[in-house]
């Protein structure tokens, strides 16, 4: 008979390893999504006077590509800008009520093939007599940039070391039943059993606790992130992180049971090497 | 059918067994008598590879169980029957169960394992307490389950060590009989004892060991008995 509460100990810390360590992947994926609609979307945006006219607009976006450094400009009409805000407000009835083309500002948007050109563009723009503001994602793009690394790097190491002490644990577990079994094992070993036969059932233990752990982490995973879907949602509005791929999900549930197997199977064969005497 | 050539152990510098040659033929029932710590549970732990000797070589039938590779060794086991002084039975599972257990690691579809089981539970008389659990058995009962368990894969040999050591006289006696039986159909049986009463009682070869050394051998004296007969 196996002991429960040694069972629920290597249960939870690898249940715990999964957890997180699925938690940073769908966080790193997040990012990646995040990163890259950033970087795809216009980079600088001037916002132009109520009176530009379009020579004005062609003049500026002339002078924008004979930098050579501007890789895409685009100008978004008065109503072209209240078309982009009823799109991304259409689930808000009371926002797009009361707004008409003639408030919101015509634009340029910019992009450069180089981060580091968006500076350049922006005082270029800023000097522009017919531009009213100007906007630029820079920072936001490096901010998140460095996010996603910080992410990488923390979350990596932290699941390492969850990673070894699920390893361990699963060990020093499996490495219990065997002395709580040491008589049943005796007569085994008495009786001509093999050592695959001995060992079977704790090798079998070991995968048990991985593949369960794996399943309830991306359970637990799956349900908070349905949870929190139309927080994010409201959050991550126009980014197109929202609804999840199913498939991303699938993938966690294959990786985090194989990997669950993986570390269960190791840790109780290290432990009947280390404790079976057969 | 087993033999020991030259056979020493040693356990760092106390010696359990020195320089030890003997020969047990098939069939023959060997009472191996001596004091505690004299040496005769790592005799029969040599047989089954429970240890390995020192120096020497111990055979059983042609196999050479010093040189044996691990994964060879549980094969060994199942050709010698084992029986302890604490039956080494397991406590949750019932009397049937526990003499099935060696038939389940061979891994027989369950109406052979029951079967067999059955069949070797009425050659010890237990039929009746098939479905008991050890904790309800008495001494006897509980030495005579372990016997079947040890008979239940008809093994070439049976080493008992000290199996009438927790019982009362009565139920010693009628494991001495069971032995006995088994031995009349032809197993070798090879018993440790510190009883004097039970081995001198009955007419087998008594094997003495003393301080890791064969002091006496019955057989060896009465081969030299007869030799003498004979040239008088």
């Amino acid at each position: 008979m196996r002991n429960p509460y040694n069972a629920l100990a290597a249960f939870l810390v690898m249940f715990l390893t999964f957890f997180v360590a699925g938690a940073f992947v769908l966080i790193s994926v997040g990012s990646n999504v995040l990163l890259s609609y950033f970087e795809s979307r216009p980079a600088v945006t001037a916002f132009l006077k109520d009176d530009t006219g379009s020579e004005k607009v062609k003049e500026i976006q002339d002078s924008l590509t004979a930098t050579g450094v501007v890789s895409k400009t685009r100008y978004v009409s008065k109503e072209e800008a209240l078309k982009i805000y009823k799109e991304r407000n259409k689930n808000e009835p009371l926002l797009t009520e009361f707004v008409t083309a003639e408030i919101l500002p015509a634009s340029i948007e910019v992009s450069t093939a180089k981060l580091e050109d968006l500076s350049k563009v922006a005082t270029i723009l800023k000097n522009e007599t017919a531009v009213e503001e100007v906007v630029f994602q820079k920072n936001i793009i490096e901010t998140l940039s460095n996010w996603t690394r910080a992410v990488r790097n923390i979350g990596g190491a932290v699941v390492v070391f969850l990673l070894a002490t699920s390893f361990l644990t699963t060990l020093i577990v499996v490495g219990l039943n065997i002395s709580l079994h040491k008589d049943e094992i005796e007569i085994m070993r008495l009786v001509g059993a093999t050592a695959g036969y001995i060992r079977a059932p704790f090798i079998f233990e070991g995968v048990f606790y991985g593949a369960i752990s794996g399943l309830a982490a991306t359970a637990a995973l799956w349900g908070i992130f349905t949870w929190f879907s139309p927080t994010l949602q409201r959050i991550f509005s126009g980014v197109p992180l929202l609804p999840a791929d199913p498939a991303v999900f699938g993938y966690l549930l294959l990786v985090e049971i194989v990997a669950g197997v993986a570390i269960g199977v190791v840790g109780a064969f290290v432990a009947t090497r280390k404790y079976l005497t057969i | 059918m087993i033999n020991f050539h030259e056979v020493s152990k040693r356990y760092n510098s106390l010696a359990a067994l020195a320089d030890i040659s003997l020969e047990i033929e098939t069939g023959e029932f060997v009472f191996l008598i001596g004091p505690t710590g004299a040496g005769k549970s790592t005799l029969l732990k040599l047989i089954i590879r429970e240890e390995l000797p020192t120096s020497g070589r111990v055979f059983v039938g042609d196999t050479e169980v010093s040189s044996l590779s691990p994964t060879q060794v549980p094969f060994l086991r199942r050709r010698v029957g084992t029986v302890f002084q604490d039956f080494k039975l397991l406590p949750q599972r019932t009397v049937l169960e526990n003499v099935a257990f060696p038939l389940e690691i061979l891994g027989l579809d369950d109406s052979e394992i029951e079967k067999v089981s059955k069949e070797t539970l009425s050659l010890v008389s237990l039929e009746d307490k098939a479905e008991h659990f050890p904790y309800q058995l008495s001494g006897g009962e509980a030495q005579r389950t372990a016997i079947a368990r040890a008979m239940v894969l008809r093994p070439e040999v049976i080493l008992a060590d000290e199996p009438t050591g927790n019982l009362d006289a009565a139920s010693a006696w009628e494991i001495m009989q069971l032995l006995g039986r088994l031995n009349s159909l032809g197993t070798t049986v090879i018993m440790a004892t510190h009883n004097m009463d039970i081995s001198t009682s009955l007419p087998h070869r008594n094997l003495e060991i003393q301080k890791g050394r064969i002091s006496r051998d019955s057989k060896e004296k009465k081969s030299k008995a007869s030799a003498a007969k004979k040239k008088s």
